[in-house]
């Protein structure tokens, strides 16, 4: 039986844009505009869209490392845009994040042993230091690093490593659900496979529940059960990975798919260009965001924002244009 | 092969970086042919020195720390190895131009699109102001900027990154070079826009007739634009191919790992849920380089003799180049019977 660890509902966050003298509120980006999807136990939920369509600000207001302005977010049971602060702090060892930037995100300070100890130390979990060291040393082979490198430190490993390193901590309180910000665009190509495998193994070994925002969507393909396509702050479609790849169904994601390049020289594929750039998240059309660019406007679709509507097969479309969602 | 035909002609090059931690040769011995109006693909992870190779034949690399210590690169009949800076100046921008991978940083803030377009107009082509700003205009016109006009006079951050690297490229081909060296042209910018800046260059390409130097980390993007690949690992050329060949039957382990290792779309349709291939270990650090043949720390198909001695590049069949001591048995071992 299928069981919800994650409900998302309406979820907004609207960054004001400051200026003038006083520093008065000028406008808003609307980077997250009322997103809304859910996640089973031990599924995997890819997020998938340009730069600045609110991927990485959906993640991070999950997990209420910024305030959403709107919106609930239901994990397991627990509504976390209203719990008090010490009941979040629980919450968050059952969530936690991998983040894009493997040179950004491990303090060049401290040892692998102290970065991927610290949680382990917040939370009191290992009562003493050899337990604390021993737990260490699991993670350390459970990602594929040796036990001794915990005495070293972030610079003397490679972008690949440093991302285990990063995989390593978020592992290291048990968590339900782990959100993987671009966990492997930083890297090259044969050290890609490595995480991607990597992050599968894992995901099986602990019964995890991954979100995995990308822009690459071959990544997200391979590592997801389903994939939600954003444009502009909102979702535009979201449907389970061979539904999305053989029957997709919004404009946008058509184009998005058509766009990937095919490794491949004997395939060439009708290619749907897309004209025009993704307009500023600060003045967003009225209507669907979509409609400026796409190929099957109407007339309503500058007028009225399509809603996220059920077409059967868990495939759904926000778009005027397909039978059934208007 | 028509030696007319051969535009470019690099020969054993080397570049070297002279650092704290030693001499990182990041170009050890290159060699390849570009001939007139081909698209040419170099492939290879970071660090293998594919940018560095590019770089070296505009000679913009940085000295110190760098240096080009070694080789020739003929264009047409002139080694530019040779040439005095102000002659090699005359070069760049207007014979042999690049776009660089980041529109960002790539483009001077302070000056106005119309302006940095305009300066290789008026530095090559000696044209008035008036002059090159009309064709600053055309330029801008020819990849597709909507109102031009209005564009030229705007600032780079005004500009969205495809709209950036658009400027870029009609700068690149505004004096209409015979070569047009792409360095990651559209890693830095979204699928959508990727596939838009493409596009135009193909579609340019066509039209001007200029060769194609491509430089990327991304096999989708090499398939779909060039006819010839050239692969690097750690500062040398470990297979030379084109591009059906490299796609279809790549003969060198580092590229059939690549190849493997990379997720496709649409994977699952054909073949199910599967796991990627993995290429164990990392790249070598150019100051630690393993003796022998480069890959052998990681590949699959290691043999003693990879540890000891490197293998030359050697031609398999027509047009097909690989370095490797596997493909070289087995052409002892066909040759011999």
């Amino acid at each position: 039986m299928v069981e919800r660890l994650l409900n998302v509902e309406n979820l907004k966050k609207y960054f004001s844009i400051k200026g003038g003298l006083f520093q008065k509120t000028m406008g808003y980006v609307r980077a997250v505009d009322g997103v809304s999807f859910f996640l089973n136990r031990g599924e995997s939920l890819g997020l998938v869209g340009e730069s600045g369509c609110g991927k990485s600000t959906t993640a991070r207001a999950l997990l209420r490392l910024i305030e959403p302005t709107e919106g609930k977010v239901l994990f397991d049971g627990k509504d976390v845009c209203a719990l008090p602060k010490e009941e979040l702090r629980q919450l968050r060892r059952d969530m936690q994040i991998v983040f894009q930037d493997p040179y950004a995100s491990l303090d060049p300070r401290r040892s692998v042993g102290q970065i991927i100890g610290e949680p382990l130390d917040v939370f009191g979990v290992c009562s003493n230091r050899s337990e604390r060291e021993e737990r260490t040393a699991c993670l350390l082979k459970e990602v594929g690093l040796q036990p001794e490198h915990a005495w070293r430190y972030p610079h003397e490993f490679s972008g690949g490593q440093r991302q285990r390193i990063g995989i390593a901590r978020a592992l290291a309180l048990n968590p339900k659900l782990i959100i993987g910000d671009e966990p492997v665009s930083a890297l090259d190509v044969s050290i890609q496979a490595q995480i991607i495998n990597l992050l599968e193994d894992i995901q099986e070994n602990f019964g995890l529940s991954y979100i995995i925002i990308a822009h690459d969507l071959a990544v997200v393909e391979h590592i997801c059960d389903r994939i939600a396509v954003m444009y502009l702050g909102r979702i535009v479609e979201s449907a389970p990975d061979v539904e999305l790849y053989t029957n997709p169904k919004h404009p946008y994601t058509q184009a998005l798919l058509s766009a990937v390049p095919e490794p491949d020289p004997d395939i060439r594929k009708e290619r749907i260009i897309l004209t025009g750039d993704v307009p500023s998240p600060s003045r967003p059309p009225p209507g669907c965001h979509f409609h400026t660019r796409c190929s099957a406007r109407q007339e309503v679709c500058a007028v009225n924002a399509p809603v996220l509507v059920d077409i059967g097969g868990d495939h759904y479309v926000a778009c005027h244009s397909v039978a059934g969602s208007s | 092969m028509d030696a007319g035909n051969v535009l470019l002609d690099v020969r054993d090059l080397r570049t070297v970086f002279h650092t704290f931690d030693g001499v990182a040769k990041a170009v050890d011995g290159v060699s390849y042919q570009l001939k007139e109006g081909e698209p040419l693909g170099i492939v290879g992870e970071s660090g293998c020195g594919k940018s560095v190779s590019a770089l070296s034949v505009l000679r913009l690399i940085p000295d110190p720390p760098g240096r080009i210590v070694g080789g020739e690169i003929f264009f047409r009949e002139t080694n530019l190895l040779d040439l005095s800076d102000s002659d090699m100046r005359k070069i760049r921008g207007n014979r042999i131009s690049m776009i660089f991978q980041e529109p960002m940083t790539s483009l001077n803030p302070v000056f106005t699109v119309g302006g940095q377009i305009a300066e290789a107009f008026r530095l090559h082509q000696g044209l008035s102001r008036q002059e090159a700003r009309e064709r600053s205009v055309d330029a801008l016109r020819l990849v597709n900027i909507p109102a031009p006009e209005k564009c030229i006079d705007q600032y780079p951050h005004e500009l969205s990154g495809g709209m950036r690297q658009r400027v870029m490229i009609a700068m690149a081909l505004g004096c209409k070079p015979e070569i047009l060296i792409a360095d990651e042209p559209t890693t830095a910018l979204d699928v959508t826009i990727q596939a838009q800046i493409i596009d135009l260059m193909l579609q340019l390409k066509e039209e001007l007739g200029m060769a194609i130097i491509l430089i990327t980390h991304d096999l989708g993007i090499i398939a779909e634009t060039v006819s010839r690949i050239i692969v690097m690992y750690a500062g040398k050329i470990v297979e030379e191919a084109s591009t059906r060949t490299v796609f279809k039957s790549p003969l060198h382990p580092y590229t059939q790992g690549l190849l493997q290792s990379m997720p496709r779309l649409g994977d699952k349709v054909r073949v199910g849920r599967v796991r990627l291939e993995e290429i164990p270990g990392v790249v070598p650090s150019l100051y630690e380089l393993p003796t022998g043949c480069r890959f052998s720390t990681r590949c699959r198909h290691v043999m003693t003799i990879c540890k000891q001695e490197e293998p030359r590049l050697e031609q398999i069949e027509e047009g097909h180049f690989c370095r490797c001591w596997l493909t070289h048995q087995e052409r002892q071992v066909s040759g011999d019977g």
